[in-house]
């Protein structure tokens, strides 16, 4: 029987669009209201789904608890209430737009010890949202 | 291939608890989930059938059907009940979202009569659900 779990985790953070390989008009063209050079922010919502084997004594293919633990210390704690330009290394270097913030947060992620990590979905409004699963197809649909 | 997803919410009270575990154990995997009166949830429950359309009536599976089925299956044997003494087919399993999940895939599937059930996916709550795919790879 194959099985998903998937959990919501919400966060909210501060970003600008701005890239240092592009000039200011063409920053401004690409990115619009986003290049806003003192930033806005955004409630993102992070969906994560893992898989994994049932296990009968628990009737869970991960615990809960523990990814919920997990995923704090990995994504919550580090991202929440920041701005994502400034407090990130990751995003020294590169622009931290939702594709970007969801690369990264797989790759967080995929060091999970209770499950495998199948995908994560980020939405950065109720209007937009991202999705990555690794380089690998996998069972991304 | 086109499909159909037809959505039903459920009331139902479950507890968390393993008889083999300690109660430091119970405690530390299940957390909350084992108050040993139990606790309850509004399930939402999605089931999607992928098919062909029928040309003559344009539908993979009329959508009443589906969701008489859907309601004698899920509703009728799990609404307003305690998941744990009350669904026969739970008895001896934790009644975990997997577990139910994977239930209502072995309920439904073999009484799909058009397309063929290709996910179930139950919510919950607004952070948390499972999808089943059965023995089928993901959609």
């Amino acid at each position: 029987m194959k099985l998903e779990l998937t959990r919501r985790y919400a966060f909210n953070a501060a970003h600008r669009l701005h890239s240092p390989h592009l000039s200011e008009a063409e920053n401004q063209r690409v990115y619009g209201k986003c290049n806003n050079p003192h930033g806005h922010g955004h409630n993102y919502v992070a969906e994560v789904t893992v898989t994994g084997a049932l296990d009968p004594a628990t009737g869970m293919i991960a615990y809960l608890t523990e990814l919920d633990r997990f995923v704090e210390r990995e994504v919550i704690e580090p991202f929440d209430h920041k701005n994502l330009n400034e407090d990130l290394p990751a995003f020294r270097e590169c622009v931290p737009t939702t594709e970007n913030l969801c690369i990264e947060i797989f790759n967080r992620l995929r060091h999970f010890p209770g499950a495998r990590l199948v995908r994560v979905r980020l939405e950065e409004t109720a209007r937009n949202s991202f999705e990555y699963a690794g380089d690998s197809e996998g069972s991304h649909r | 291939m086109v499909y159909l997803t037809r959505k039903i919410e459920f009331s139902a009270s479950h507890r968390y608890h393993n008889p083999d575990f300690s109660p430091e154990e119970n405690a530390r995997i299940f957390g909350k989930c084992n108050n040993p009166n139990g606790h309850g949830h509004n399930y939402v429950l999605e089931v999607t059938v992928g098919g062909e359309t029928d040309p003559a009536t344009g539908m993979v599976l009329d959508l009443k059907e589906l969701k008489e089925l859907m309601e004698r299956e899920v509703m009728d044997r799990m609404d307003h009940r305690s998941l744990n003494h009350e669904v026969p087919e739970l008895a001896g399993q934790i009644p975990t979202c997997e577990n139910i999940a994977a239930l209502i895939w072995k309920l439904l599937a073999p009484k799909v009569r058009r397309g063929q059930l290709t996910r179930v996916r139950l919510w919950e709550s607004p952070d948390l659900y499972v999808d089943c795919y059965g023995d089928g790879g993901a959609w």
